[in-house]
C-alpha cells in the first residue's frame, strides 16, 4: 500500500471510514515524517502530543459522518487556537497563547480534525517568500535553498512535504496561491466574505481571506466545504447559499465560456510562462470551454493600489501591539518610551516598511493624494472584472510571473519582491475566488501554476475547471525527500 | 517627490516605533523607491471615480449588547507582560 503521508485527503478519509486505517495510525505517520523534516523548518509549534492523544480518543469512540473523520491537520500559523501559542511568525507574538479560537480552524476541529501544529509564515503574513518570518527561513521540498512561496510558506512546504494531508492558508495578496504554485500544490482564495476572519491575526481586513491548501482540487473542495460558513463574530461575513463543494464537484465544464485578460502578458513575463499560460489554454480546450480574449484594462495599477490600501490596514491594525496586554514588552523611562521599544524590537524590518507606509498613506495632508485615490482605482479594477463578467465565466491567467527562486535572492528588493504577486493582488482587490493549480514545470524543473479566478461566490465553477483541468495536466511532484533525517 | 529623513523620522513618531539613524536612512530609501513605484496611480483621472470602502455591499450588522463568553480574565491577564492583581501594570504616566 501507498505510504499513509502520500494519500490525498479524500483516500485518507475514504480508508479510516472504511477502517483500514484508524486516525491514531495515521497521526502517527504524520508525527513520525514531521518529526524528521526538521529542516523545513515548517512547524514553529508542535502539537504532536495531544494530537496522538486526541486521535485515541477519536478512534474509542470514532463518528464517521465527520467530514474529517479523526484528520491530524496542520495550520498556519496566523491563526488563533485556543490553548496552543499562536506568533503569526512575529517576535511581538512569540509568547501569545489565545484564549480563543478562531472560526475556521473551529469549523474543522467540529467536523473531526485534529490539530497538528501551528505553521511557519511571513510575519503578520507580510512577505513572497517566508523569509520574514521571526521564526527563519522555510525551505520548498521541490529542492535544497529554495524559497516556499509566501506568506503562507510553512503551510505550502509541510504540505508538498507530505508533512499535513492538508492546511489552511491566509490570502491577502497572493500569499496562498503564490506558494501553491512555487511547490506544486492546490491553493484556494475563496470569495471575501465566505470564510470568516474572525481570531485570524489581521493584516488588512478589507483583503485578507482563508482558504484551504491540498495535494488536489478535490482535496480543495472538501476542506472549503468545512471552513466556509456565515459567521455573526465576522462583520464582514456574508450570508449566502454555500454549495457542497466536493459532492457538487464535476468535469463536465462544456460550454463554460473562459476569459484570456491580454494585460495579463506583461513587460519581461519568461517565455516559459508564456508557454505555460499557452498550454492552459489548450486543456481549458480540451475540456470542452470556450475561450474568449478579454481587457482588464487597470491591470497595471493594481500593484500600487494595493501597496497603499494593504499598508495603511496594516499600520491601524498592527497599532494594537503595545506591549500592554499581550506579547513582548520592552523596557522603557516612559510610557511612550516603551511603546516606541516595544515596537522596534518586536516586529521585523518588512513589517516595520509597511507600517511606516501605512502611516504615512493615512497622515493628515496625504490621505487624499494616496489612501482616497487607491480606494478610487481599486473601485475601476473591480469594475474591470464585473465588465469581463459579462462575458465570461471565469479567467485563466498564470499564477506568478516566475517559478520558486533562491532564499535570499529577492530579499534586499522590496519591490522586485512585490512584482512576484502582480497576477494574484487583482483578485483580493476585487474580492473574487481564485485557485492555483500545478501545471508545468519551469527548466530548472520548479513547479509553475495557473490561475483560475471565478464570479464573485461562484467557487463551484472555478473548482470544476480546475477539477477538469487537472485531470488533463496530470502534473506529479517529484520529490527526493532530500531534507529526511 | 522624495521623503527625506526628516519626515520618516516624524512618521516614525506617529508610529510609535524607535529608529536609528542607520535605519532610518535605510527606510527612507525603501520608501522613496516604493513611492516611485506607487506613483504610476497619477496617470489615472479618478475624479468621477467613487471610491471602494468595502467589498461586501452590506451594511455592517448590529449585534445585542449581551455578555457570550465566561469569565475569561484570568486567561486573559495570562498573556499580559506585567500585572498587578487583576490590572495591567504600565510605566508610570502621572507624577
Amino acid at each position: 500500500m501507498t505510504e499513509i503521508t502520500s494519500l490525498s485527503l479524500f483516500e485518507l478519509i475514504k480508508n479510516i471510514k472504511e477502517k483500514k486505517i484508524s486516525s491514531n495510525e495515521a497521526t502517527k505517520s504524520f508525527v513520525d515524517r514531521s518529526q524528521k523534516s526538521k529542516k523545513l523548518n515548517t512547524y514553529i509549534t508542535e502539537n504532536f502530543e495531544n494530537c496522538l492523544k486526541l486521535s485515541k480518543e477519536f478512534d474509542n469512540k470514532p463518528n464517521f459522518d465527520l467530514k474529517l473523520p479523526g484528520i491530524p491537520i496542520a495550520v498556519k500559523d496566523l491563526f488563533c487556537t485556543n490553548e496552543v501559542r499562536t506568533t503569526a511568525g512575529s517576535n511581538i507574538l512569540n509568547n501569545f497563547v489565545p484564549s480563543y479560537e478562531s472560526t475556521v480552524t473551529q469549523n474543522i476541529w467540529n467536523e473531526g480534525g485534529i490539530l497538528l501544529g501551528k505553521l511557519n509564515c511571513d510575519e503578520f503574513a507580510m512577505g513572497s517568500s517566508n523569509e520574514t518570518s521571526f521564526f527563519g527561513n522555510v525551505q520548498n521540498p521541490i529542492a535544497k535553498n529554495l524559497v516556499p512561496g509566501g506568506s503562507s510558506g510553512g503551510s505550502s512546504s509541510a504540505l508538498a512535504a507530505n508533512l499535513t494531508p492538508v492546511t489552511i492558508g491566509t490570502d491577502t495578496g497572493g500569499s496562498i496561491r503564490q506558494p501553491a504554485s512555487f511547490t506544486g500544490t492546490v491553493g484556494l482564495k475563496p470569495t471575501y466574505g465566505s470564510c470568516s476572519r474572525y481570531g485570524i491575526v489581521a493584516f488588512a481586513s478589507s483583503l485578507d481571506q482563508a482558504g484551504p491548501m491540498s495535494k488536489d482540487v478535490k482535496d480543495s473542495s472538501i476542506l472549503l466545504e468545512v471552513i466556509s460558513s456565515f459567521d455573526k463574530k465576522d462583520s464582514t461575513s456574508i450570508d449566502f447559499k454555500r454549495n457542497n463543494y466536493s459532492s457538487e464537484l464535476t468535469r463536465n465544464i462544456k460550454g463554460i465560456k473562459i476569459g484570456i485578460p491580454k494585460e495579463y502578458r506583461v513587460d519581461g513575463m519568461p517565455g516559459e510562462i508564456e508557454n505555460l499560460w499557452k498550454k492552459g489554454i489548450e486543456y481549458a480546450k480540451d475540456c470542452g470551454a470556450e475561450i474568449i480574449d478579454i481587457s482588464l484594462p487597470h491591470t497595471s495599477y493594481a500593484l500600487p493600489t494595493y501597496y497603499i490600501v494593504a499598508p495603511a490596514e496594516a499600520s491601524s491594525n498592527l497599532a494594537r501591539y503595545d506591549g500592554v496586554k499581550y506579547g513582548l514588552r520592552s523596557s522603557g523611562e516612559s510610557l511612550i518610551d516603551m511603546y516606541e521599544k516595544t515596537r522596534s524590537e518586536g516586529f521585523g524590518e518588512e513589517v516595520k516598511r509597511r507600517i511606516m507606509i501605512g502611516t504615512y498613506v493615512l497622515s493628515s495632508g496625504y490621505y487624499d493624494a494616496y489612501y482616497l485615490k487607491a480606494q478610487k482605482v481599486r473601485q475601476l479594477i473591480k469594475k474591470d472584472f464585473d465588465d469581463a463578467y459579462n462575458k465570461v465565466d471565469a479567467i485563466l491567467t498564470p499564477s506568478t510571473p516566475s517559478s520558486a527562486f533562491k532564499i535570499g535572492e529577492k530579499s534586499n528588493d522590496p519591490v522586485s519582491m512585490y512584482l512576484n504577486d502582480i497576477f494574484t493582488v487583482p483578485v483580493n482587490l476585487a474580492g473574487l475566488p481564485g485557485i492555483s493549480i500545478p501545471a508545468g514545470r519551469d527548466k530548472n524543473n520548479y513547479p509553475l501554476g495557473l490561475q483560475i479566478i471565478g464570479k464573485p461566490f461562484d467557487e463551484q465553477t472555478v473548482l470544476n475547471i480546475a477539477y477538469s483541468m487537472e485531470e488533463k495536466i496530470n502534473y506529479k511532484n517529484n520529490i527526493t525527500d532530500w531534507w529526511i533525517e | 517627490m522624495t521623503i527625506d529623513l526628516k519626515t520618516v523620522k516624524h512618521i516614525s513618531k506617529l508610529a510609535r516605533i524607535s529608529l536609528e539613524e542607520k535605519k532610518a536612512k535605510k527606510l527612507a530609501n525603501d520608501m522613496n523607491s516604493i513611492f516611485e513605484f506607487i506613483e504610476k496611480l497619477n496617470e489615472l483621472k479618478t475624479e468621477n471615480v467613487d471610491p471602494l470602502t468595502s467589498i461586501a455591499e452590506t451594511t455592517l450588522r448590529l449585534r445585542d449588547d449581551k455578555i457570550t463568553s465566561d469569565n475569561i480574565r484570568e486567561k486573559i491577564l495570562k498573556n499580559s507582560p506585567e500585572k498587578n492583581d487583576d490590572f495591567f501594570v504600565v510605566p508610570k504616566v502621572v507624577e
